[in-house]
């Protein structure tokens, strides 16, 4: 009885999420003809493929208590660089493709290792990344490049349909962001690395004392979300076929809001990567119902995600609130226990 | 010799030393490869030059760095400081011709040299409103008990969009001459925006070095409990210093609206939030609170402005400028970990008594 309470308790947030995307689509369902095709659904999953990518990487490193700014800026600088190197300097995408995933890793790898070699706030390593990697991109060019390539063209265009929908289909960057999904998935609670990463973000300290591979698993986490932010930049220059300096911007917010209404704990130690799938599907929804309303203009979207994101931190707050008050009404129990016991 | 390296160590743990010492490297720089960069005209009474813009311009850094150096000694930070500066611009703007915002205004009504609403109750109400968009991180900070960095990422997200609700989704353009003066005007010879920061500078250093207030602020950055249990209204410390940080960023949008003579929503102060945030991690104060040091901060204003001024000197993009500007920081921020300041204080005393053996030697 008590075991069942508690894993409630932690499921609730991603269960206020699911039934806040249900609420929300059959709200949308009733008001807008265009949200009635079933295809409304999948252009969710079209629109946003690169979004849930970078998401999924941020909520490794959420999990370990850490943050990321710098994931918006990586994936403009892989547009920028595979459009330069496709067009301008005719490479192939065979040669480009990889390239970038390890510029991408590098990255990472580089600014985690400063995060726990030096003991610098993750906060200002990645925001120094973004500077970095935001301004490399008008380095290499100042304006917009058109990707023309026949391979990415292909990938691009190429529909998979869905079966037992008419006219539904899904791109190539659907497939490959949920294949991510799937495998953050695995990581997170099937891998001694993901409990790895929960241990950290529970309490680094301990983690350390249970003779845990702490820093690697640091490192390892940022190195992971380089990499997914490089993917997200490769699945972004498929999507728009182009590259530009100012893709993405502010998408590092969306990916923490995404992080944080999918029910993971900023703090740490707490969430389900599952959780960021229906994070990035409602940033998604409310995209279309906005969209669809026609009157309202775009910044009601910002207003309402940044609504939202209070909301959830509320509810993560009354959560670990009742967390601590628990703890504490333990420890007093257990002193009063030895109290009691030490006359006898 | 002991007390050289006294002195050395004095000098080396003093708040303004490292800051000062970069903006010399860089004035250094600037004096060997930037033409020009030292010369001062003085043209109708008003000087001019490269120096006088990175002050002029270095003030809008310089307030935000004032204002985040009291939340980040409280442990704290505050990323909204940009969409305030939005909100705040806008309202101005707003409040001088709201005809700009809400109907289609003629080209006669457009452009008129007048305002609607009196210039001090204009910038008092958007001071107001940008302390009370402060005031409402301070509460969810130190009433909501919620993490700074996410209670303030609501206000960014959020607050660009509110900013527009504001001007109705227009850019407003100001045609009132008065208004440029707050971001143009010079007094004295030297632009009027380094006596703003001088006035806020000395209000902050009254608030926080004459009165305790400065001493709860770091007490609460370096163990908020224990302030809390040694009868330190910590709550309060916390929602002061949020609220200051919001009324800073409100005259950092006055100055930029004014300075551009008009009022974006999406633009307006964008990404300043960093500037400000790094400024005051170049002015030695640590990101998890405790020990500040306003002074050093403004230098470290001035430094983000002086590299960012010769990026642009060296012909730099301005976008692409932000790369060098972020490894620059990058590389001081490496120099001021506890790792690499003790290697080049080995090394340096290591030099030191080498030098001395030689001495003794010869």
């Amino acid at each position: 009885m008590k075991q069942r309470l508690k894993i409630d308790r932690k499921l609730i947030p991603l269960l206020v999420t699911i039934l806040l995307f249900i609420v929300g689509y059959i709200y949308g369902y009733s008001q807008y003809n265009g949200m009635r095709q079933p295809q409304a659904v999948f252009n969710i999953f079209i629109d946003n493929a690169f979004l849930l990518i970078t998401s999924v990487g941020m909520t490794f490193v959420i999990l370990t208590g850490g943050i990321d700014l710098s994931v918006g800026a990586v994936i403009a600088l892989t547009t920028v660089a595979s459009a330069h190197l496709l067009e301008k300097e005719g490479w192939s995408p065979a040669l480009v493709l990889p390239l970038m995933l390890l510029m991408g890793t590098a990255l990472g790898a580089v600014m985690g290792s400063i995060i726990h070699f030096f003991k610098v706030q993750p906060f200002i390593v990645t925001l120094a990344g973004m500077f970095i990697a935001r301004g490399s991109c008008f380095f290499i060019s100042l304006t917009g490049v058109t990707i023309g390539d026949p391979f990415y063209r292909q990938m691009a265009l190429y529909q998979i349909p869905i079966p037992f929908f008419e006219k539904a289909f899904i791109s190539i960057n659907v497939v490959i962001a949920l294949a991510v999904l799937v495998i953050g998935i695995y990581l997170a609670h099937f891998t001694p690395f993901g409990r790895t990463v929960y241990a950290i973000g529970g309490n680094e300290q301990s983690a350390l004392l249970m003779g845990l591979p702490v820093a690697r698993t640091k490192v390892l986490v940022y190195t992971l979300n380089g990499f997914c932010s490089a993917l997200a930049g490769v699945v972004a220059s498929i999507y728009l076929l182009s590259g530009h300096g100012l893709y993405a911007s502010l998408v590092e917010l969306d990916a923490i809001a995404s992080v944080v209404i999918g029910g993971t704990l900023l703090e740490g130690g707490v969430g389900y990567v599952f959780g960021t799938l229906f994070g990035v599907l409602i940033a998604g929804l409310i995209q279309n119902l906005v969209m669809f309303n026609g009157k309202l203009l775009s910044w009601w979207t910002r207003i309402a995600i940044g609504a939202l994101t209070l909301v959830f931190i509320g509810i993560q707050s009354v959560f670990v609130v009742t967390k601590r008050r628990r703890i504490a009404v333990e420890k007093r129990a257990r002193s009063n226990n030895r109290k009691n016991a030490a006359p006898g | 010799m002991v007390e050289s390296r006294l002195s050395w160590k004095r000098l080396r743990d003093n708040k303004v030393f490292w800051p000062v010492a970069v903006l010399a490297l860089l004035l250094l720089f600037n004096a060997i490869f930037t033409p020009g960069f030292f010369r001062l005209e003085i043209k109708e009474g008003h000087l001019f030059g490269t120096l006088v813009d990175i002050l002029n311009r270095g003030s809008i850094p310089a307030l935000l760095a004032i204002g985040m150096t009291l939340v980040i000694a409280t442990g704290g930070i505050d990323l909204s400081v940009g969409a305030v500066i939005a909100i705040s611009a806008c309202t101005a703007t707003v409040l001088i011709n709201p005809n700009l915002a809400t109907g289609l205004p003629t080209a006669a009504e457009m452009v008129q040299d007048i305002t609607y609403t009196p210039m001090w109750l204009l910038i008092l109400v958007a001071l107001v409103i940008s302390a009370l968009c402060g005031a409402w991180n301070g509460l969810l900070v130190s009433r909501g008990n919620i993490q700074p960095m996410v209670a303030t990422l609501v206000l960014m997200v959020a607050g660009r969009g509110i900013a527009q609700l504001i001007v109705n989704g227009q850019i407003i353009t100001v045609y009132y001459t008065p208004y440029y003066y707050i971001g143009n005007g010079f007094l004295l010879g030297v632009p009027f925006t380094l006596f703003i920061v001088l006035a806020v500078f000395l209000l902050a250093w009254l608030i926080t070095r004459k009165t305790a207030i400065g001493l709860f602020l770091e007490s609460v950055g370096i163990n908020s409990r224990a302030s809390f249990y040694s009868g330190i209204g910590e709550r309060n410390i916390k929602l002061l210093a949020y609220t200051f940080c919001g009324f800073c960023a409100g005259i950092a949008g006055l100055i930029y609206s004014s300075n551009v003579r008009s009022a974006d929503a999406n633009n307006a102060g964008l990404m300043t939030e960093l500037d400000a945030i790094l400024a005051v991690v170049l002015g030695g104060t640590l990101m998890t609170g405790g020990r500040f040091s306003l002074l050093a901060s403004i230098v470290g204003a001035w430094v983000i402005q002086t590299t960012t001024t010769t990026m642009y000197a060296l012909g730099v993009p301005a976008m692409a400028a932000q790369a060098l500007k972020g490894l620059v920081v990058l590389i001081v921020v490496l120099l001021y970990s506890q790792q690499a300041r003790d290697g080049i204080g080995r090394l340096i005393e290591g030099a030191g008594a080498l030098l001395a053996k030689k001495g003794v030697q010869s």
